[in-house]
């Protein structure tokens, strides 16, 4: 793991984003290693999908520090990444062709494609849909080609913004299958989501937010078992805020 | 969709473009177009000739306008001073009195204004004014124009400023015709887009035989000089040809409804 | 009334008899205004996609300065084509001005703003859905203009046909620039408007029923056309 190009560990200082005098991002720090599934939890505009998009670019953040292994934020590191946004945006053509275009917008060759491609449909097990109109699969199905497909791009770190937040079981579970096999081989896994029985069963580490702030950040096993801030407590048993 | 589109033109416009080589512009008037006096003359030329005349029909005004910037290769208009005043300032060359016809004053069978059967046809205006009976002008610098405005100005008439029962229509000989049939006004017309109109409903022909109501068409070619890229040999065949026997002879023998409507009275002088 | 039903009945002897000359007028108008529209889609589709992906300062301002266009009146239009194609005009050399040539390009100019600002209008929406997503994959708004036009493809039929409808339907451009000669630049407008000058209303009424029969020819192909492409293809 001495790739010179690569972009983990992450070390986020300071990171405040505001919209409109309206802090998003209020001064929030944290630290990720080079491996594992890591879930960000914190109720509904505690700031966990800006964090997100300005960790891959999307949002520029008004202050702080960002270094990918020491280095600012850019094009290389971009290229390492790959983002599952909660609503699937697939393009109108095929499963495969909605695959294709990404691997074609990095630039690939026309062969390394056709592996990634078929390696992936493979994988994720889009076999039988592969020549299907992408926009008419079912919600379920349309999470997992845009997880493919950000897989295909085969990235260091994946950002997932509460990928299963309108699935049902079944498609959950298979979506959850893909993210402890692509763990498995080796992806970092950075997770948003409000399901906390999800959490349970996917995190090794978490990170709770409240107000733009990282409130808490630890092993997951001991952040379930004992929540250290009342907030997070008060949010994993599922308590309705005073 | 759009590849298919382009494929689709191109394949129609392709036979649409051109046609024959040698063709010249002619500007001309609507009464000479409408009458049907072009559907009969224009293929005999080209048969004696193989030069194709492209007829593009518009008001006397509109017609001088377009051949000034160079737009035509010859002019086939009527109003002669103007006509004249446009050689004479060098945008034209070799005039040449063609055929006449006249005008006449129509309006509705009831002639409010009571002009029916006279020959004076500048009475008849100053009636038309006095009784405010509706006149319907064409308002649109043509030769028909120019010839209602002559009159209205030997009747001491300004009829732009006499009321609302003059309206000036700014339009062409049928659209104006097609006006005061709806309007049940009066109207001056030259006779051939008259006899040729088909929408007269009850509009009738109130006065005719004033020899101020004469009509001369004529011919000019666009300067070659001014304007080096018209077909001046094409335009000058075409004037020789229309002043000539075959011309002449083709004219006299134009008949709609039995009537002659253009009487050929060549004069290069 | 009575000529209503006596355009019916030469709206229908004209079709069923095949008139040599009305097939001609016919096929120029078709030719004239698809060269027109096809010209109008090449450039209006591009600047749609490029007004709604690419943002600039200025780029309200061209918006609604492109939704004014939309309401150019033909007649200017043929007057401004008529004094570039002039003899006297900057481009008087080229001898286009009465060809079938200087309708489409009058046309192409009347509709060009109409297709972009459709284009436009139908594309911002895709963008709004697809930008943030193709910003994660590396597409910049530059490169998501191809992509959002593809994407958009059976929506952009709609604004190509408002093209065509405001195209085959216009008379004041091609009169003008095309002086409405006969066998070289009458099109089914121009006929309408001749018949009618020449007071012979049934058949200008005639003609126009055959237009309308045309324009809905037209329309009801691309609509089949775009369904079954987008059975086809991937809606
Ligand atoms: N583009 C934007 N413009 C203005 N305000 C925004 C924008 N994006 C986010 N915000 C605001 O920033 C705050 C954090 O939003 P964010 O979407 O990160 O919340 P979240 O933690 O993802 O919430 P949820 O659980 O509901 O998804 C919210 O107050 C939100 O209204
Ligand atoms: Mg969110």
């Amino acid at each position: 793991m001495t790739d010179p190009s690569a972009i983990l560990p992450l070390e986020v200082r300071g990171l405040a984003l505001a919209f409109g005098g309206r802090a998003a991002l209020a001064g929030l720090s944290f630290d990720l290693g080079r491996e594992g599934l890591t879930v960000v939890l914190g109720a509904n505009g505690a700031g966990k999908s800006v964090l997100l998009r300005v960790l891959h670019g999307l949002l520029r953040a008004d202050r702080g520090r960002i270094r990918w292994n020491g280095r600012p934020p850019g094009a290389a590191v971009w290229r390492r990444q790959a983002m599952v946004f909660q609503k699937p945006v697939l393009l109108r053509r095929s499963v495969a062709a909605n695959i294709d275009f990404a691997l074609a917008a990095r630039g690939l060759p026309r062969r390394a494609r056709r592996r990634r491609l078929e390696a992936v449909l493979e994988g994720c097990g889009l076999g039988p849909l592969a020549r299907r109109p992408a926009r008419r699969l079912s919600g379920g199905e349309q999470q997992r080609v845009a997880l493919a497909r950000a897989l295909a791009l085969e990235p260091e770190i994946l950002l997932l913004d509460e990928p299963t937040a309108s699935l049902d079981p079944a498609a959950t579970r298979a979506i959850e299958s893909l993210l402890r096999d692509s763990r498995a081989a080796g992806t970092r896994i950075l997770l948003v989501t409000h399901d906390v029985a999800q959490a349970r069963r996917l995190a090794e580490e978490v990170i709770f937010l409240e107000r733009g702030r990282v409130v808490e950040q630890g092993p997951a096993a001991a952040f379930f078992a004992a929540p250290r801030s009342a907030a997070a407590r008060a949010y994993v048993e599922g308590r309705l805020p005073p | 969709m759009i590849r298919l589109l382009v494929l689709l033109s191109l394949l129609l416009a392709a036979p649409a473009a051109g046609a024959a080589e040698d063709f010249i512009i002619l500007q001309s008037t609507t009464s000479t177009r409408n009458s049907g006096l072009f559907d009969h003359l224009l293929p005999k030329f080209t048969a004696a000739t193989g030069i194709e005349v492209r007829v593009v029909a518009v008001g006397t005004g509109q017609a001088l306008k377009n051949a000034r910037n160079g737009d035509g290769d010859a002019l086939l208009v009527h109003a002669m001073e103007r006509e004249l005043a446009f050689v004479a300032a060098g945008h034209g060359v070799l005039r040449c009195d063609v055929m006449y016809n006249d005008f006449v004053i129509v309006g509705p069978a009831g002639d409010p204004a009571g002009i029916a059967g006279g020959r004076d046809a500048v009475a008849a205006f100053a009636r038309i004014a006095a009784t405010a009976s509706p006149f319907v002008s064409r308002g649109d610098d043509s030769g028909t124009h120019t010839k209602e405005r002559a009159l209205w100005r030997l009747a001491g008439i300004d009829p732009t400023r006499a009321g609302r029962w003059y309206r000036e229509a700014g339009a062409g000989m049928g659209a104006t015709l097609n006006m005061a049939a709806a309007m049940e006004a009066y109207t001056l017309t030259d006779r051939a887009s008259w006899i040729a109109f088909a929408n007269k409903r009850d509009l009738q022909l109130l006065v005719e035989g004033d020899p101020r109501l004469f009509n001369q068409y004529g011919i000019i070619l666009v300067n070659p000089a001014r304007h080096p890229r018209v077909n001046f040999a094409a335009a000058k065949a075409f004037r020789d040809w229309l002043v000539g026997p075959e011309g002449q002879a083709a004219i006299a023998a134009f008949r709609v409804d039995g009537q002659q409507l253009f009487f050929p009275d060549a004069d290069c002088g | 009334m009575e000529d209503l039903g006596a355009a019916f009945a030469l709206a229908l002897d004209l079709v069923l008899g095949g008139d040599p000359e009305l097939v001609a007028i016919v096929g120029l108008s078709l030719a004239v205004s698809l060269s027109a529209v096809a010209i109008a889609c090449l450039l209006g589709m591009p600047l749609g996609a490029l007004l709604a992906s690419v943002p600039f300062p200025g780029r309200p301002a061209a918006v609604v300065l492109l939704d004014a266009l939309m309401g150019l009146p033909p007649v200017v239009v043929g007057l401004f084509v008529y004094i570039l194609l002039s003899g006297a005009g900057p481009l008087g050399a080229l001898r286009l001005l009465y060809t079938p040539q200087a309708m489409v390009l009058a046309q192409a100019i009347l509709v060009t703003p109409i297709v972009a600002a459709l284009s436009r209008e139908l594309l911002a929406g895709l963008q709004e859905e697809y930008a943030e997503q193709l910003r994660s994959l590396g597409i910049g708004p530059w490169r998501a203009i191809p992509t959002l036009l593809w994407e958009g493809r059976f929506g952009l039929a709609t604004a190509a046909l408002a093209g065509f409808g405001r195209a085959i339907a216009e008379v004041g451009a091609v009169m003008i620039v095309g002086g409405n000669i006969k066998g070289v630049t009458r099109v089914m407008t121009t006929a309408i408007a001749l018949e009618t000058s020449k007071g012979e209303i049934a058949l200008a009424l005639a003609l126009g029923l055959v237009l309308l029969a045309l324009a809905l020819l037209v329309t009801g192909s691309v609509a089949v056309l775009r369904g079954t492409a987008a059975r086809l293809a991937h809606d």
